[in-house]
């Protein structure tokens, strides 16, 4: 699939924009100013970007506990999302929801969500009020191996697949889930392969390749906006960090195969792209994007920091609507 | 100038009591607030706080004296710097121009948790009505609202194709097709999950549990997806969805399919839970539910199903979430109950009225945001108050109760708040267990003459 030079500088721009994004938002947990639980989503940009990258405002993604990534990729804007974080009333849940809840209704990312699985039936749900629209709407849903264990993994498909809901799933398999390794809880290693059962296309990408990811949701696109129902795509992938990061928390991963994955880093590849097969990218270039896309996330902590905290009467707002 | 201090009540059935102590004497400096006296009756003793600030300018009653009229002056107050000859004057004076002192304990504390918007005023109903059996005025009330609004619809195991596990979807497939009453797979977390899914994207789901015990399936959805998502977005975006279905026993099918959720749901702030008793009340209540943008939780109850009630002819006929109705007036004891304990309650109180005891019954309708007002009110008139539900006794409707009135009405309460529930077992089999299981009218006599002090 053919993507303009220019597009493909807005993925690069975009996934550059999540990690620093969460290399700031680690140091700032680190430093106390982020005092709420951070999931980094370092490693694994390019499922996010290729995806995202096919969808419009109208389309709706739910998101996982490790959702910065998919909330930056819908277009969501940075200082809402780091002043959230900071538990500040201008953030997008006024401070109430943090890391796990953002949400932005007004692009269509529904929520992240703090239950591993727990967006699964939601994504069908806005799969069938999309269909009952009529008006092309695609619904996406991100997970991880984790939830491909759940139950609602398994019944969000089936209901998927014999409704013919215009959505698709994105599986970010990232090898482990927060200490156990994913080859000690999946029945055979490919999540994708459970498509089979369904009679959907089960497909196994590159998750750090973003012109496969890109191409592989292309394609579930266009078979969800046609009416023909949902597909499931595996994202090879792999998270840098820890399962969160809280110090000192252990982590039982190979260091040989954490520096392994790393070498096959989703936006080196994509700069390595630009630069040698298209001949149109340099690294000075990549430099500038980057200080730009750096002075973005300082604009954000600083707009942060500079936001009050909820008003106590806050705690008793938006319980119920009117 | 100088006013009078009478003898407070302690409840309003106290008629006289005794002045234990003076804690001010004649010449004290008192504030606002003070404890100037202890009074006693042979239930309870209490400080008598004042009202006013000045100078205690004479006892007019002795500490020890017994069968001090309630409202009768026992001590003058005087202004700083007044004059003491302003006593006599004062002290002759007719009681009826003196200040109340306070009971320390009368004031009512604040509501615990912020309420939910203002309850619109029932209009009691006066227009023509039918017999229907109450599965009907469920159905009617669907249909009504999915004729009135395109984004409701319904979905559930059974509810299209076969109308319904209970009937109660009869006809719905028929009149709006397949795209707005759907079967599902048997799978509660996930239709569960896609009523939510759809209700952010701004459509109206009623979404039926064959059961309610099945829900507990799909309550991290009901909880965390549905009933949390207003509050953890920051007021992006609610969730206008309807869980409904039977609660509570049915008959002869043990343990598993037989208990009730009220305590469940009403526990987890953002949820409303509605759980009525008559055909009316179920229409009236189903429709508010639909029309609600919030998360409601509608109780049903299987055995009801097939009892006929007078249901209003008025496809705007709503009975407002958070209102209860005083099915039966009394004045010697409060009887509260939801659902199917609602007509056990009735049952309780004509027999009672055969003893020459008048209770009053009170339907709540609405577990949450409860009717406080109503219950203190009446239990401030009856001072006795019964709770009665088919549920658990550990952290149940009841404890709530007791609780509530402890707070803001314990001093008009003449016993001890009575609490029946169904027993703390898991619903047993056989008929004769299960009948020992769950709360019977007479249990509900028994407490109400036992709150009476009658045997």
């Amino acid at each position: 699939m053919d993507i303009a030079p220019e597009k493909q500088r807005d993925m690069l721009r975009q996934m550059q924009t999540i990690r620093r994004f969460e290399e700031r938002a680690s140091d700032d947990y680190h430093a106390g100013d982020i005092y709420g639980v951070v999931h980094c989503y370092i490693g694994e940009e390019a499922v996010a970007v290729g995806v995202c990258s096919h969808l419009t405002d109208d389309d709706k993604i739910i998101s996982t506990h490790r959702g910065h990534g998919h909330c930056i990729a819908k277009g969501a804007d940075l200082n809402r999302m780091m002043a959230e974080l900071y538990g500040r009333e201008t953030g997008y849940c006024k401070g109430k929801g943090g890391s796990m809840h953002i949400a932005d209704f007004g692009i269509g990312m529904l929520g992240a969500n703090g239950i591993v699985a727990g967006g699964l039936p939601i994504i069908a749900g806005a799969g069938l009020a999309a269909q009952m629209d009529g008006q092309g709407g695609v619904a996406v849903c991100f997970f991880g191996d984790g939830a491909s264990n759940a139950g609602p993994f398994h019944e969000s498909i089936n209901i998927a697949a014999k409704w013919k809901l215009p959505i698709f799933y994105i599986c970010e398999n990232n090898l482990h889930s927060a200490q156990t390794p994913a080859s000690k809880t999946l029945a055979q290693d490919d999540v994708a392969a459970r498509a089979t059962g369904y009679g959907i296309p089960g497909v196994i990408v590159d998750g750090n390749d973003i012109f496969a990811v890109h191409e592989a949701a292309g394609a579930a696109v266009a078979r969800a906006r046609a009416g023909e129902g949902p597909t499931l795509i595996e994202c090879k992938t792999y998270r840098w960090r820890a399962h969160t990061e809280r110090p000192g928390q252990p982590d039982h991963r190979d260091p040989a195969e954490i520096e392994a994955w790393k070498k096959t880093d989703p936006i080196a590849r994509l700069v390595d792209h630009l630069k040698t097969r298209q001949g149109q990218f340099s690294d000075e270039e990549f430099e500038a994007m980057d200080a730009e896309i750096l002075g973005t996330i300082q604009a954000s902590v600083e707009f942060s920091k500079a936001s009050p905290f909820p008003a106590p009467e806050a705690a008793l707002e938006d319980l119920f609507a009117d | 100038m100088a006013t009078q201090i009478l003898m407070p009540a302690l409840s309003p059935t106290m008629t006289e009591g005794t002045l234990a102590k003076w804690l001010k004497a004649e010449g004290d400096q008192v504030s606002s607030g003070d404890i100037i006296a202890e009074i006693e009756t042979d239930k309870a003793t209490m400080e008598v706080e004042a009202v006013d600030e000045g100078i205690m300018g004479k006892h007019l009653v002795a500490e020890g004296s017994e069968g001090v009229a309630v409202n009768s002056p026992i001590a003058v107050l005087l202004d700083d710097g007044e004059d003491a000859s302003a006593v006599d004057s004062v002290a002759a004076a007719p009681a009826a121009e003196a200040v109340e002192a306070a009971p320390t304990v009368a004031a009512e504390p604040k509501a615990a948790q912020p309420a939910a918007a203002a309850v619109p005023e029932e209009v009691e109903w006066s227009g023509p009505t039918k017999t229907q059996s109450l599965r009907e005025a469920l159905r009617d009330g669907m249909a009504e609202e999915m004729r009135r609004d395109q984004k409701v619809f319904l979905m559930g195991e059974e509810v299209a194709q076969y109308q319904g596990a209970y009937k109660v979807s009869q006809g719905m497939l028929e009149e709006f097709g397949a795209k707005r009453v759907i079967d599902t797979p048997i799978t509660e977390h996930g239709f569960a999950g896609i009523g939510v899914g759809a209700a952010y994207m701004g459509l109206k789901p009623i979404v039926e549990f064959m059961t309610f015990n099945f829900a507990m399936q799909a309550i991290d959805q009901i909880i965390n997806s549905a009933a949390k998502t207003l509050y953890m977005s920051g007021g992006q975006m609610g969730c206008p969805i309807v869980f409904r279905g039977p609660n509570g026993a049915a008959a002869r099918v043990g343990a598993q399919h037989s208990q009730c959720y009220a305590s469940w749901y009403a526990h987890c702030p953002g949820l409303k839970v509605v759980s009525p008793y008559s055909g009316a009340d179920s229409k009236g209540l189903l429709k508010a539910a639909i029309r609600d943008p919030n998360p409601v939780i509608f109780l049903e109850n299987e055995l009801l199903y097939g009892e006929s009630f007078e249901v209003p002819e008025d496809d705007d006929f709503i009975v407002p979430i958070g209102k209860a109705r005083i099915v039966r007036s009394g004045t010697d004891v409060t009887l509260t109950a939801h659902s199917l304990m609602v007509g056990k309650a009735i049952k309780a109180a004509e027999a009672l009225a055969e003893e020459g005891i008048s209770a009053e019954v009170i339907d709540l309708r609405t577990i949450r945001p409860l009717d406080t007002e109503t219950i203190i009110n009446s239990v401030k008139k009856t001072n006795r108050i019964i709770s009665c539900e088919e549920g658990w006794p550990f952290a149940g409707i009841g404890s709530e109760i007791s609780a509530l009135v402890m707070e803001q009405a314990f001093d008009w309460l003449d016993a001890p708040v009575g609490r029946i529930a169904g027993l703390d077992i898991p619903m047993p089999y056989a008929a004769n267990l299960e009948k020992l299981a769950l709360p019977q009218v007479e249990h509900i006599v028994d407490a109400a003459k036992a709150a009476c002090y009658r045997t």
